[in-house]
This record gives C-alpha cells, sequence and structure tokens, in this order.
C-alpha cells in the first residue's frame, strides 16, 4: 500500500484503525453483557437456589422422647441434657487435624473416630454423632479448637437415661441412631439419617409413640460452616408418655433374688395378663447401650458368652422339666383314662424297651395318686401316665397352655419353644416318633422347649382356672400434647380347653407341692400366704442322664424352675422363674418366687398401688372364674 | 497537526476549558460504586479495608492530576528514564521483595507496600508509544521494526513472569498488541508472525507452564476441566458464578449477598469485586458499572481519535487497552468465561498500587484530551 503516502492518508488509515479498535472493544462488552445476562436471568433461579444451598442448611431438632413410668407410676426412663460431639464432614478444612485433636481429646485411637465418621457416611453435610456425653473438660478442649478446626459441632441434646440402671433393661430396651438399614427397610414411618430411634425392648415396639416429631430448623451458615442465625423452625413434637404393667419394686426384688445368678423372671397378673416383672440376667446397662459405645465395647458385649443382649424372658428356650408335668396331668385327666384316685407304683425307675428311665428318687415313691405325684414329683408316674395318653394327647393339652407358640407380647423376637408330637417330628426332623420318647416328653425334657414368659402364662392359666389373657407391658399412654390417657384394657383371649374340675386338682395338687411335708416346693412356703407352685430340675443338653448324686461339672449343672402363683384362694400373682445351671428348682428358684409373692401382696394388701388417673386397678377386678372347656 | 504546533498548545489558554468533567464523573462514579461494594464485604481490620482504599483513591486523583496538568509530550521526554528505574525496581523485588500468596511482588517502601509491577504497565505504555511516535513508517510495520519495541516488552515482562504475575505479564503483552494496532503493520508481517507464533507456541507454552506455580496451573486445568474437583480447585470459580447468578435482575441488596457475606465467595474484595457487585445490585448493577466503564473507555478512544499527534493517540490507546483488558478479563474470569488468573477490576478491587496505575493511566487520557486540537471540531 505505498500509496497511501499523503499526510491525509495516514490519518485517515489511523482513524479507521482506531474505529475499528472501538467495534472491537464494543463487541468485547456486548460479550460480557450477554454472558452476564446467561448467569444471572437465564440461570438466574438455578444459581439462586446454589447460592440458597450453601447457606442455609437444615438442620433436624430432636423430639424429646417420651418418658415411661412403671404401673405405680415411678419414673423409669427419661431424658437429660447431653454434650454430643458432631463432626460435618463437608466442612473439615483439615480433617486430619481434626482426628487427630479429637482422638487425642478423648482418648480414643485414631481408626476409632474414623470409623464412627466412615461407618454412617451419607451426605457429608449431615453432622454425625461421635461421642455423646462429653465430659465438661473435653467439651471445653474441643469448644477452645473449634475456630481453628473446622467442621466440629457440640450440642447440647437430650440423652436417654434409665434410672435403674440394668433392671429391667431387657424389657425397657435402648436407644440408638437409626442404621442405614432401618431406613432402607422403614415401611410407612420415616426417619432421617441422625434420628434416635428405639433399637430393642420397649423403645423399639413402641417407638411410633416414644419418638414423638423430630423438628427441623434451617440455619444460616457460613463458608466454614458456622452457624449464623436460625432462619425459620418447626419446633420438634415430644414423643408419648408409657405406664409399664410393670411393678418396679417387685422387679427389684426378683432382680436382688437372682442376683449374679443367669436366669429370669416373670410375673404376671392371672386376672389381667398385666406383665408384672421380666427379668434377664446378665444384663447391660442401656445407659451404656444408648450412648456412643466404641466398636471394641460393643464387639465385646455381642460375642459375651452370657449372652448379656438375650432377653431370657423371651428368648430363651429351655427344657421346662417337671414344670411339664402340669399341662401332662391336665391331659391325663381331661383324656379319661385316669381318675385323680388311680394309684400307680413307683419303686425308682422303670423299663421300657431296651432302656431303663430313672425316677430322681432313685429308691422310688411308692404308690401315688396324682396330687402326691405333682407334690412329689415322682417321675414314674409321668412315664406311666405319658405312654398311656400318648404324645400327641400331651402336645394338645400343653397347646391349650400356651406352649409352643409366641405369646404376642410386644417385644421383638420372641421365641415359639417347641411343643413335640407325632406331626412336628415327622415335619422338623423327617423321622417317626418312637414311644420311648413320649416318656422323656411326659417330664419335660427330651424335645420339649419353653420360655420363661410361657411357664409364666402356664401357671397363670391354672391360677386363673383357663382363663387366657395376652402378656401385655403398657397399660397406658398419655398424649404429650392433649395431656390425654388412654388405657390399654386385658385382652382376653380362648380359654384353655381345660375342665375346671381338672384345675381344681391341679391347684390342690401343685399348693401340695409347697405345703405338703414331702413337696418339693417347701422353700416357697410361707407364713403370710398360701403359695402354690411346683418345681422343674431340667437336665441341661449332654449332661449324664438321669438322677445322677455326683455334682455334674460347671455349666452342666441342670436349670432350676420354679412356676408358682398366690393366694391360693383368689390369685393375683403368677410367678416363672428360671435360674440357669442353678441345680434344685426347689432349692435355687422356690425362695425367689415366695420373697417376691410376700412382698406383692404386702404392696397390694393395704392400699390399691398408686396407678395413673382414669385407670381401672387391677385390684377391683372380679376374681378369677373357672370355666369349662 | 504538525510540530509546528506543539510548542504553542503547552501554553495554550485553552487547555483548562477542554477539561472533560465527564471523564471525572463517570470515573467517581465507578469509584464512588467499588467503594460501596467493598465496604459491603469488608469491613475488618484496624482501618477497614474500604477506609484505606479511600485513602488509595486521595492519592489515585493526585497522581491523576499530577499526568494532567504537565503536558504529555513532556512526560513522553522522561519515558526511558521511568522505564529504567521502573527494570530496576523488579529486579529488586525480586530480590528482595516481599512474598504474599506464593508470588514476590511487594516492596515496602516506608511501611507502604507498592507493587512495582503495576508501575511497569505506565513505564511500558510511555516507552512504547514514545518508540512508536518518533518513527514515521509508512505503509505499516515489518516484522524486524518491530523486534526493538518487542524487546522493551519482552524484558519487563519476563521479569514479572518471575514473580509470577501472569496478569500483568498478559496485560503488557496486550498493550504491545493494541499499541502495534494503532501504528499498523503490513498484512504479510501479519501472517508470518501468526505463523511463526503458532510455530513456537509449543516451546512458549512449555516456558509458561513452567514458570507457572502449582496454583496457577491447577486454576487452568481446572478451568479445562471443572468436574476433575469440584470441592478443590474449582471452589473458587463455582461460587463466583453463584455470587454472580443468585443476583438475578435486580440483586440481593446492600450488604445482603449471602455469598460474599458468608465467605463463601473468595477474595470477595480484591480479584471477585466484580461478583460481590453483581450478587447485591443483579443484572441491572452490572449493566450501570459496565455502562460506565465503556463509557471511559469510549472517552478514551475518542481522545485518541482527535489527540493532536501519534503519541497522543498512541497513549490514549494503550490506557484504553490496559483498562479495558483488565475490565474484560477480570469479568469473563469471575463469571467462568476464563480460567482464574488473578486479574483486578480497575477502580473498584482493594490495591493501592493498581489504583494509582490506573487514575494515572486516566490522567494521562485526560491530557490528551486537554491538548487535542480544536481546529475543526
Amino acid at each position: 500500500m505505498s500509496y497511501i503516502s499523503s499526510p491525509q492518508d495516514q490519518v485517515k488509515a489511523l482513524h479507521d484503525r482506531l474505529l475499528w479498535m472501538v467495534v472491537v472493544l464494543c463487541g468485547a462488552v456486548a460479550l460480557l453483557v450477554v454472558r452476564l445476562w446467561g448467569l444471572q436471568v437465564w440461570h438466574g433461579d438455578y444459581y439462586h437456589q446454589l447460592s440458597e444451598q450453601n447457606r442455609l442448611r437444615r438442620v433436624p431438632i430432636q423430639a424429646p422422647r417420651g418418658l415411661v413410668y412403671d404401673r405405680a407410676g415411678r419414673l423409669l426412663v427419661t431424658n437429660v441434657p447431653s454434650l454430643n460431639l458432631y463432626v460435618v464432614e463437608e466442612d473439615m478444612t483439615d480433617s486430619a487435624a481434626t482426628i487427630a485433636e479429637i482422638s487425642r481429646t478423648l482418648d480414643w485411637p485414631e481408626e476409632e473416630v474414623r470409623g464412627r465418621l466412615n461407618n454412617r457416611r451419607r451426605s457429608a453435610f449431615v453432622p454425625v454423632l461421635i461421642k455423646q456425653g462429653l465430659s465438661l473438660s473435653e467439651a471445653a478442649r474441643l469448644e477452645a479448637h473449634r475456630l481453628n478446626l473446622s467442621g466440629l459441632k457440640i450440642e447440647v441434646e437430650a440423652r436417654r437415661r434409665y434410672l435403674y440402671g440394668t433392671m429391667a433393661s431387657h424389657l425397657l430396651g435402648y436407644v440408638g441412631e437409626v442404621t442405614a438399614e432401618q431406613i432402607e427397610n422403614a415401611k410407612g414411618e420415616t426417619a432421617s439419617p441422625g434420628t434416635i430411634i428405639g433399637q430393642s425392648g420397649l423403645e423399639a415396639s413402641y417407638d411410633h409413640w416414644l419418638r414423638g416429631r423430630d423438628g427441623l430448623k434451617r440455619v444460616e451458615v457460613d463458608a466454614l460452616g458456622h452457624e449464623r442465625r436460625v432462619v425459620d423452625a418447626m419446633e420438634p413434637v415430644r414423643g408419648d408418655d408409657l405406664y409399664l404393667s410393670i411393678d418396679m419394686e417387685l422387679q427389684r426384688v426378683a432382680e436382688e433374688a437372682l442376683g449374679e445368678r443367669a436366669g429370669s423372671v416373670v410375673a404376671v397378673d392371672p386376672n389381667t395378663g398385666d406383665v408384672l416383672a421380666m427379668v434377664s440376667h446378665p444384663a447391660a446397662d442401656p445407659n451404656l447401650l444408648s450412648g456412643s459405645m466404641s466398636a471394641a465395647e460393643w464387639n465385646a458385649l455381642v460375642n459375651n458368652a452370657a449372652h448379656p443382649l438375650t432377653n431370657r424372658a423371651i428368648q430363651g428356650v429351655y427344657p421346662p422339666g417337671s414344670v411339664f408335668k402340669i399341662p401332662v396331668a391336665a391331659a391325663e385327666l381331661e383324656s379319661g383314662q385316669f381318675h385323680p384316685e388311680d394309684h400307680l407304683y413307683c419303686q425308682g425307675g422303670l423299663q421300657f424297651g431296651r432302656r431303663f428311665f430313672h425316677d430322681w428318687k432313685a429308691g422310688g415313691h411308692g404308690s401315688m395318686d396324682l396330687v402326691n405325684a405333682i407334690a412329689q414329683s415322682c417321675d414314674v408316674y409321668f412315664y406311666r401316665v405319658g405312654s398311656a395318653i400318648g404324645v400327641d394327647t400331651i402336645a394338645k393339652y400343653a397347646t391349650e397352655f400356651g406352649l409352643g407358640q409366641p405369646s404376642g407380647i410386644a417385644l421383638a423376637s420372641e421365641r415359639r419353644g417347641v411343643v413335640p408330637s407325632t406331626d412336628w417330628k415327622a415335619k422338623a426332623m423327617n423321622e417317626p416318633w418312637y414311644p420311648g420318647e413320649t416318656l422323656s416328653v411326659a417330664i419335660g425334657q427330651g424335645y420339649v422347649g419353653v420360655t420363661p414368659l410361657q411357664l409364666a402364662d402356664l401357671i397363670a392359666v391354672v391360677a386363673s382356672g383357663g382363663a387366657r389373657y395376652q402378656p401385655h407391658l403398657v397399660k397406658a399412654m398419655r398424649d404429650r400434647d392433649s395431656g390425654r390417657l388412654t388405657t390399654f384394657p386385658p385382652t382376653r383371649l380362648a380359654d384353655a380347653a381345660v375342665g375346671a374340675k381338672t384345675f381344681q386338682v391341679l391347684r390342690r395338687a401343685l399348693t401340695a407341692v409347697v405345703q405338703d411335708e414331702h413337696g418339693t416346693g417347701g422353700h416357697a412356703r410361707s407364713q403370710l400366704v398360701s403359695i402354690g407352685g411346683k418345681t422343674g430340675t431340667a437336665q441341661v443338653v449332654g449332661s449324664p442322664s438321669g438322677s445322677s448324686q455326683v455334682k455334674a461339672p460347671e455349666g452342666y449343672e441342670d436349670h432350676a424352675w420354679f412356676v408358682a402363683f398366690a393366694p391360693v384362694e383368689a390369685p393375683t400373682i403368677a410367678i416363672a422363674v428360671l435360674v440357669e445351671h442353678g441345680g434344685h428348682g426347689g432349692a435355687a428358684a422356690a425362695p425367689i418366687a415366695k420373697q417376691m409373692i410376700e412382698r406383692y401382696l404386702q404392696l397390694s394388701l393395704p392400699e390399691p398401688s398408686p396407678t395413673p388417673p382414669g385407670e381401672v386397678t387391677q385390684q377391683s377386678r372380679p376374681a378369677p372364674r373357672s370355666t369349662r372347656g | 497537526m504538525s510540530d509546528v504546533a506543539t510548542v504553542r498548545t503547552m501554553s495554550d489558554r485553552r487547555v483548562p476549558t477542554n477539561f472533560d468533567w465527564r471523564l471525572v464523573g463517570v470515573t467517581s462514579a465507578i469509584l464512588l460504586i467499588g467503594l460501596v461494594s467493598l465496604y459491603s464485604v469488608a469491613g475488618g481490620g484496624s482501618t477497614p479495608i474500604y477506609l484505606r482504599q479511600f485513602y488509595w483513591m486521595l492519592l489515585g486523583w493526585t497522581a491523576f492530576g499530577l499526568m494532567t496538568v504537565v503536558d504529555y509530550r513532556i512526560l513522553a521526554r522522561y519515558a526511558y528514564l521511568g522505564y529504567g528505574v521502573v527494570m530496576l525496581l523488579l529486579i529488586v523485588v525480586l530480590a528482595a521483595g516481599r512474598s504474599s500468596q506464593g508470588a514476590q511482588r511487594w516492596l515496602s517502601v516506608g511501611g507502604l507496600s507498592v507493587q512495582p509491577s503495576e508501575m511497569a504497565k505506565l513505564a511500558v505504555l510511555f516507552v512504547l508509544a514514545s518508540y512508536f511516535a518518533e518513527r514515521k513508517i509508512v505503509g505499516g510495520y515489518r516484522i524486524v521494526q518491530l523486534t526493538v519495541p518487542l524487546l522493551l516488552v519482552l524484558a519487563p515482562l519476563a521479569l514479572v513472569m518471575k514473580q509470577p504475575d501472569l496478569g500483568t505479564a498478559l496485560t503488557l503483552l496486550f498493550l504491545f498488541i493494541a499499541m502495534v494496532a494503532v501504528v499498523g503493520i503490513r498484512s504479510r508481517t501479519l501472517v508470518v508472525g501468526a505463523l511463526l507464533f503458532f510455530m513456537l507456541f509449543p516451546f512458549l507454552w512449555q516456558g509458561v507452564w513452567h514458570s507457572l506455580k502449582d496454583y496457577q496451573r491447577a486454576r487452568l486445568v481446572t478451568f479445562l476441566d471443572p468436574s476433575a474437583d469440584p470441592l478443590g480447585k474449582s471452589y473458587h470459580l463455582m461460587q463466583s458464578k453463584i455470587a454472580i447468578g443468585s443476583g438475578g435482575w435486580f440483586g440481593k441488596g446492600f450488604q445482603e449477598g449471602t455469598q460474599s457475606q458468608l465467605k463463601f465467595l473468595p477474595e470477595a474484595h480484591t480479584d471477585f469485586v466484580f461478583s460481590v457487585l453483581a450478587e447485591e445490585w443483579g443484572f441491572i448493577g452490572v449493566v450501570v458499572v459496565i455502562g460506565l466503564f465503556l463509557a471511559i473507555l469510549l472517552l478514551g478512544m475518542d481522545a485518541a481519535i482527535r489527540a493532536r499527534d501519534m503519541l497522543g493517540s498512541l497513549l490514549a490507546v494503550g490506557v484504553v487497552a490496559m483498562i479495558g483488558f483488565n475490565l474484560v478479563i477480570n469479568v469473563a474470569m469471575t463469571s467462568g468465561l476464563l480460567p482464574v488468573v488473578g486479574i483486578p477490576l480497575p477502580l473498584m478491587s482493594y490495591g493501592g498500587t493498581a489504583m494509582i496505575t490506573t487514575m494515572a493511566g486516566l490522567g494521562v487520557v485526560m491530557n490528551v484530551r486537554m491538548r487535542r486540537l480544536l481546529l475543526f471540531h
């Protein structure tokens, strides 16, 4: 372009270039405006939503769980404030340092802290509970680090407190954070992660009442996760209170009487089905179970050979031993083949086929009628009766007493036990029934398996003369909002199909067990009240058969049973006591029942025990009626 | 428009009457809005940031005044001297400068921190303008003729890269390109230059890539693949986009910007002050501010077009290029169009030296406007 040489042309060219630059400049600025329009106007809602997600965090407000009282209005379970440590993973800027500080403060290994963080991995925004119930010094130390270690949160929250410690712990259960599977399997009622729900016992069974409804607050947080202010909140609704059928004073007597021994005690009111006491030993403290146990502590509990987490009252299945003679005797009389006055001879054993079945008394009992056979727990009498009426007749009447089926009590994982019959054996083992096995069944050995609750029910049916009630634990529920009390009346089941006369004979025989000079239950004899009962000494599978005089080795000692009811004239309490490896039922188990009965009648005699208002006290119920089957 | 007029205008009585209040007004408006945004996000410190920025503004207006009063042709005589001094400072800062966030950019002078790299912009502006204005090349520059000015840019640029200060280095490079665009080059030179650039690009890229600090590389990687690490490196970028986008049409209101107030937005008072503005004042506020900037830039281009000589045009275009480049890159960066390179928004981001440099630049524009030819306008 050498022809452009004049100054005017040069200036013109310069101006052209400058104008082009203006165009480019305006173009660039227009591009920016278009971009900003795209972000702010076109996608404005989307980014607004993102900024809200940044700043607002939805924090559940734990609803205080309902309280639990016993039948006398004693507070059993309550809530206390607790300092809880949470970590919000998303907010941890230096997770290694944070975890190290937590581990130093709590004196836990770092893996433990990490484990808790990872175990319940879900949205990184949800605070993960690391430890419940921090001590004040731990809280102070962590609080001091909260500014440089982001992601830590210390919250004051309600913690479940079980005022009686291990007492009735299996029954009450414990609470814990909802697990991933529980959220997945939840039907209808949903729990958001982090919610505390009942994990066992009544806490689990009545969780829908006890839990209440968690509230929700929306808080504004800054980039470090620190809460700035609460934007809005939906207040939680407190859970409903439960009034149990349990009498905690009776429970305490039973717990103390059983002491360190493994076993179970169940007491029911035969006229209502109210469970008055339910003990299972050994037990674990629900205060610890509901707290934040370390994995090691938890594993130690689960793998403990004594199974402290098992509720023996409903989950322990044992041979009933001689207690089973009660339904066998009922079957005997109902079968029509025997009269109570029929005498059978006992010479210390019975040869049946190629096997000799011992009586527990080596010399034999001599000539026995039914009342004496029960009172002295003669085995040979029942060998003869059993082989005469057959296993299926026994099974029929055992079932009438509620054995071999779940009681329907409102606790999870109840076991049904076993009432053997020819059908049962064909189905379960695909084998025919051998007549010799009937002899073992007749004295409550062999395949027979029962839970302590089932035996308590059995003796309650005898006490009430055939009326059967579903055992229940919760008498009333109080709605926290309205204060309204809802009571739950007893649930009467179909009466046992056993004649009134039979029950009269049985009660007479059971009274003789305790009162009779030769009765096996003399240890339960009371100066205050007439008690009827039955001892049981159940051989542990694998121990030498028969009534060996030699003391069995540890762990193979017989289980000691005692079932009882009182007062004999108008029973208000029925009890089953099991002492694992306790030896003879009369010696080991009967005194426990006696103590409980005396205490219970003491409690209820002077004045009806205070019950929640609007409640019909159990004392005012009509006396048990005998019914025909 | 000849050398004869030169001497006369220096004492031209019309000069004060040519003082352009529009430029002062628009600049003041932008400064005020910047101050409001800083007040909104940054109150902290013994001396609040907005107050410190206000003091820097006063210094900035002083620089503006100085650059206006003395004729730019006289200023240009000291271009090489100033250039030499700045080069010296750039070497000193590398040797004895104060580091912050991995970059060695600051020199402490009597309690004040100054950034020689910011001064380098002014020095290069004057030295390039003087150089090109003295050459009377007709029909566009050839490659060989561009060697000297290129070296004049590359010398400080290399020192600035060493700090490293990628933003200033890019600004210097763009300044050079804008100047060359004013003086014009031959079309063949353009083609050859482009070819050379593309052939050398891999080597240049290697050089640039290796001179970058880790955090700068991470920003580039993040920009190219934002999903690579959503909570890590791209965090800044995403938070800035959220801040801008959530402003909507009218914004969340003064001090109501949650992104900036709750510290989700990083560097809210420096590189990302535009996001604060966009969040609190919305699209409307953003358009107003960009409109004000455009007004400044167009006044600058107008000054360049009406300048009485090549030197004036070059100086005005240089200032427009500096401010315009920083504006476009900063907004593009905060809105996610470009990787985060650390270029502040002129007149609004907190920063003393940048404030003085920009104000001085605007002073130069005013200078050129005041001494324009009024013969046929």
